[in-house]
């Protein structure tokens, strides 16, 4: 076995061993969330999958993004072919394995990778324009300084890597298949390299070419290395979850928010609607509603938050973000994901300084259940921001992956009113009017009134 | 003229049933903008013949508000307590011209027990005038250029975005789309309980981005389907001081118009 087969399995070793460690942490992060069985039939949610996660369905309301996120996308599919054969090759110490079983249709592949790798190319040179240079206007919103635009330029530049990395390998390696055709078997006509190969490269020693050919693969193989120990702990996770969060999204009418059984239970009895039986005991202590904490959340909320890319279309389309307001789709999305990350890390380390006193005196183990660092949702997320929500939708629409923004922002609403009994004062006549008076202004006249006035017009 | 409208006590004292129960909401009873437009569904449906009631003092608050501002205590009361009395005079068709009504009439009360079929009043009348049921003269508005503003709540939450658009083409109007119209229609500023509530602190009025929005149409008309909307867009006109130039009608109250009722 040569040095670079042990490099390869050790390198590759390693990422995975940290890719599924990451994994599993946002795995168990989502788990925090409360149980939720998603409604919907399931014919509906996998039409989904392939229209909205597969098709990009959604992407397609601003087509020019949507195109050169296409380029991208697609590109990024075929070269799995590519990555399984640089497996195969490193693994095995072979050379371009694929390539004398499949022949002809060996160059087909290959040439529409080179292809598609042109176009994903423009479309990352122009997302970083788009970013960096045009500045457009959803990718630098307050939320999105400092580290998440570092993110997305990190994972621009990667991509650039990679691109140059397969170019600068099969450029050389069509050059090295002239000199060398018993090391190097041929992969047919390239789109690309079969043409810009002897344009860069005429006159190159083997040696050099050698030397080009292995970096290239190098590159490659390290650029998805990278990939993969990264995108798990980068808002790129989209590209493994935009799928499952599709599936899971429920196909239910947008129109109805979640009922609260607890709730409707009590108000029945105390509205004598329940036989005496079946009437929940009055004096039992109310749970806790609405929520305060990650704990609280739905994991469906918890994964939208993990699958989020932060492109933004969400905030783009809020009324209140549009009018000046603090609220942000996007960044409540982000702040779910940097308290349950906060949170799982801290679970993670088993300090007793996430117990409550109590527990801590008592010496019982660190769990998510007892799991208290005084902080909370609220820390991340203000008030004023949830207030400003008019629950018109938009961000739901507008998401491509069907991220759902409204509701956690109404969970917290709803802890908020129920639980702390807070939230804005202009909202207590309203409340107390519809308590007492059945209408959501107190006003003196009866409610039919305006049919009796209506009868006497002429 | 006006004529008597009927609650369903009064029917079911005659032991009469409607064809279907107008519901019409709190805006509609005691919002004296939104009074006219519930004059104004009553003679469309009085002229096309519908026999319909009202709950009258039965009915109360669907309990939008109250939910999506977070109140799941008094949305459940007010709910439960229309239940009750819907089921009690077994009520099967339900029509709002409220699209806040309508969505948690339709959507929120079957978890609580409360199954109807429940159209918004521009269903109804694109139902009505398909079955011949209902004619628009036309004319009323010829000439003019009308805007539509799609409520959030009959549009992107409940898909319902052609039946309000079949209604304008009968009225032979100029409809003149604004750029964010249909899924991408941009919200008044009222829903989700803004409504009853100063806004949280920014650059500008929702109502007022949407009203620029809509003038730069250049329509004489803004065309709505929603209390709420009707009160935000009428404000925004006003702090715009075009209320002379252009106005702000529900849908009803064209097809009223038109048809010179």
């Amino acid at each position: 076995m040569s040095f670079s087969q042990i490099a390869f399995i050790l390198l590759m070793v390693l990422s995975i061993y940290f890719a599924v460690k990451q994994f599993s942490f946002i795995i168990r992060n989502i788990k925090l969330g409360k149980a939720e069985t998603i409604s919907g039939d399931e014919t509906t949610r996998w039409k989904n999958v392939i229209l909205v996660a597969l098709g990009q369905k959604k992407m397609f309301k601003r087509v020019i993004p949507a195109v050169l996120h296409a380029f991208i996308y697609v590109a990024f599919l075929f070269t799995q072919i590519e990555v399984i054969e640089i497996v195969i090759d490193g693994l095995f110490g072979v050379h371009r394995f694929f390539a004398p079983y499949l022949g002809i249709l060996y160059t087909m592949i290959i040439g529409s990778i080179e292809i598609l790798s042109v176009l994903a190319f423009i479309g990352t040179v122009a997302f970083l324009v788009r970013r960096n240079i045009i500045k457009v206007p959803r990718l630098h919103k307050p939320e999105m300084s400092g580290w998440p635009t570092a993110d997305a330029n990190i994972i621009l530049g990667l991509e650039i890597l990679l691109l140059i990395g397969i170019f600068t390998m099969n450029g050389a390696d069509v050059m090295l298949q002239k000199m060398d055709p018993v090391h190097y078997p041929s992969t047919g006509f390239l789109p690309v390299s079969s043409i810009m190969g002897p344009i860069f490269l005429e006159g190159f020693g083997k040696n050099m070419l050698v030397f080009l050919e292995r970096s290239g693969w190098w590159l490659h193989f390290l650029v998805v290395l990278g990939f993969l120990y990264y995108i798990p702990r980068s808002k790129h996770l989209h590209i493994f979850f935009a799928f499952p969060n599709v599936y899971f999204s429920p196909a239910r009418s947008r129109g109805e928010m979640e009922n609260m059984p607890a709730i409707m239970n009590e108000v029945k009895s105390m509205m004598g609607l329940t036989p005496e039986a079946e009437a929940p005991d009055m004096d039992a202590e109310l749970p806790e509603f609405g929520a305060k904490d990650v704990f609280d959340l739905s994991w469906k909320s918890i994964m939208d938050a993990y699958t989020c890319t932060e492109c933004g279309r969400c905030t783009s389309v809020c009324p209140a973000n549009i009018t000046g307001k603090k609220l942000s789709p996007r960044k409540v999305l982000m702040d779910i994901r940097d308290r349950v990350d906060e949170v799982g890390r801290n679970i993670d380390s088993g300090s007793g300084k996430y117990l409550s006193e109590s527990d801590r005196k008592a010496g019982v183990a660190l769990t998510a259940d007892n799991y208290d660092d005084g902080k909370n949702l609220f820390d991340y997320i203000t008030r004023e921001e949830l207030h400003a929500c008019t629950t018109c939708n938009a961000c739901v629409e507008a998401c491509p992956v069907m991220i759902d923004p409204l509701k956690p922002i109404m969970d917290l609403r709803r802890y908020e009113i129920l639980t702390e009994s807070a939230g804005p004062s202009d909202w207590l006549p309203m409340f107390t009017s519809i308590e007492n008076s059945g209408a959501v202004w107190q006003i003196p006249d009866e409610r039919e009134k305006w049919a009796k006035d209506f009868a006497e017009t002429d | 003229m006006g004529f008597k409208i009927y609650t369903m006590a009064e029917m079911a004292a005659s032991n009469e049933e409607p064809e279907v129960l107008f519901w019409v909401g709190c805006a509609g009873s005691f919002d004296a903008r939104a009074q006219k437009v519930t004059a104004a569904f009553s003679k469309v449906l009085h002229h096309a013949g519908i026999k319909f009631a009202i709950l009258g003092n039965e009915e109360s608050c669907t309990g939008d508000p109250a939910r999506r501002a977070g109140n799941e205590f008094v949305f459940q009361m007010s709910a439960l307590q229309n239940i009750e009395v819907l089921n009690m005079y077994n009520v099967k068709k339900i029509v709002t011209a409220c699209p806040h009504c309508f969505n948690t009439l339709q959507n929120e009360y079957p978890a609580l027990g409360g199954n109807y079929e429940v159209l918004h009043h521009t269903q109804l009348i694109q139902q009505l005038i398909e079955e011949g049921r209902l004619t628009i003269e036309g004319g009323g508005f010829q000439g003019q250029k009308i805007t539509y503003h799609d409520s959030c709540y009959l549009g992107r939450v409940n898909d319902e975005y052609e039946a309000p658009r079949s209604i304008l083409e009968k009225i032979d109007s100029g409809l003149v789309e604004m750029d964010r119209a249909k899924q991408r229609g941009l919200c008044c500023g009222a829903g989700g309980a803004q409504m009853f509530k100063e806004d949280e602190p920014g650059d500008k009025r929702i109502n007022i981005e949407r009203v620029d929005e809509a003038l730069a149409t250049g329509a004489s008309t803004i065309a709505v389907n929603c209390p709420f909307c009707l009160t935000m867009m009428s404000d925004g006109v006003k702090a715009k001081e075009k209320q002379e130039d252009v106005m702000v009608l529900d849908i009803s109250e064209m097809i009223v118009q038109s048809n010179k009722w």
